[in-house]
């Protein structure tokens, strides 16, 4: 009999260790099948497993214990399976904890201003008044952002009170409770790009400049890739930055201002088709070896 | 390669190297997702949702 309270064993230890690493994703698109190649290149086992079809029974260990590589374009159902995974005793590559920070603007910038991060500068209102305040303080243009989302999705480059008004109030009343947290950061002039440094474990691998006439300069809204050389500040803050969320499997975006780099966010689930032959890095193959490599983990 | 009848479309791919969740292009520019193997069933991809992202 188990009294309440009682320590019982640590869940998963009587489960097998596999070799395999379990990449779990819910659309294949090209990062998934060059993750896959670079796995069968570099003769790493893996397993691809598709998350809308996984059932996951929490009252069991289930037969194995692996590293998982979590590859979900949906960040809900990452973070939902990489909670579940570690609770089983897998290891995941990016940890739940990494998931749910990286995951939130807010939270990547609550961690990013805890460890001394430069960033531009950040905060946050609960209410559309209060937002309008926050940016007066800040000074117009600003930019609010959804707490959720990448590719520059519903980010907005406010000008002056009239536009803040008219936009606070489409999110005050269109969204939905997560969108009444209204965050606001200043916005910063830069050189008409921004640079994206991947990270791999502890090591910066490679950066890519990210150029464009519009503002948004992410890749996915158009942005042009080319290579960025590695230069000590950049590896520094990229470090800095990675080691704030816990680090893992990282792509840190960063923009050059007059204060020297600020990170704008960290991406947990990063994609890098345009940055391998940009870089002449082998991103998957670094990151294929990686995952294998936290198999020892496991033991 | 071989190029398969969709209701959809058509697609090019290789029947034998398909993945659940895979997403091909129809020669009409109609974006497809797997959501079954055997038999091969394709569906319209879903549109980008609220939390998607890196």
């Amino acid at each position: 009999m188990t009294l309440a309270g009682t320590a019982r064993p640590r869940r998963g230890r009587s489960a097998c260790v596999t070799d395999e690493v379990v990449m779990v994703y819910d659309r294949l698109r090209t990062e998934e099948r060059m993750l896959l190649a670079a796995f069968a290149r570099e003769g790493l086992p893996v397993r691809a497993e598709y998350a809308p079809d996984l059932t996951l029974d929490l009252s069991e260990d289930g037969p194995e214990r692996a590293v998982v590589l979590g590859r979900c374009v949906s960040q809900t159902r990452g973070l939902a399976l990489a909670r579940v995974f570690e609770a089983r005793g897998w290891v995941a590559v990016n940890r739940a904890a990494v998931i749910a920070t990286c995951g939130d603007k807010l939270a990547t910038s609550a961690a990013l201003g805890a460890a001394g991060v430069p960033t531009p500068r950040t905060g946050v209102a609960l209410t559309a008044e209060a937002a309008l305040r926050l940016c007066e303080r800040f000074g117009y243009p600003v930019v609010l952002k959804p707490l959720v989302g990448s590719w520059g999705r519903l980010v907005a480059k406010v000008e002056n009170p009239s536009q803040a008004e008219a936009l606070l109030e489409h999110k005050e009343v269109l969204g939905g409770p997560a969108h009444k947290v209204h965050y606001v950061q200043e916005y910063v002039e830069k050189p008409g790009r921004d640079i994206r440094a991947f990270v791999v474990g502890g090591e910066v691998v490679a950066a890519i400049y990210r150029s464009s006439r519009h503002w948004i300069t992410n890749t996915a809204r158009g942005g042009a890739a080319s290579r960025c050389p590695l230069y000590d500040d950049l590896v520094e803050t990229t470090l800095a930055a990675a080691a704030a969320v816990g680090g893992g499997v990282l792509a840190v975006d960063l923009v050059e201002s007059e204060r020297g780099l600020l990170v704008i966010e960290v991406n947990h689930t990063m994609e890098f088709r345009n940055s391998v032959d940009t870089t002449g890095v082998d991103i998957p193959g670094l990151v294929a070896r990686h995952a294998a490599g936290q198999r020892e983990l496991l033991a | 390669m071989e190029t398969i009848e969709t209701e959809h479309g058509r697609v090019r791919l290789n029947p034998h190297d398909v993945m659940l969740g895979e997403l091909f292009v129809t020669d009409e520019g109609v974006e497809l997702e797997v959501v079954g193997l055997d038999p091969l069933r394709f569906e319209p991809a879903p549109q980008e949702e609220e939390d998607w992202g890196e």
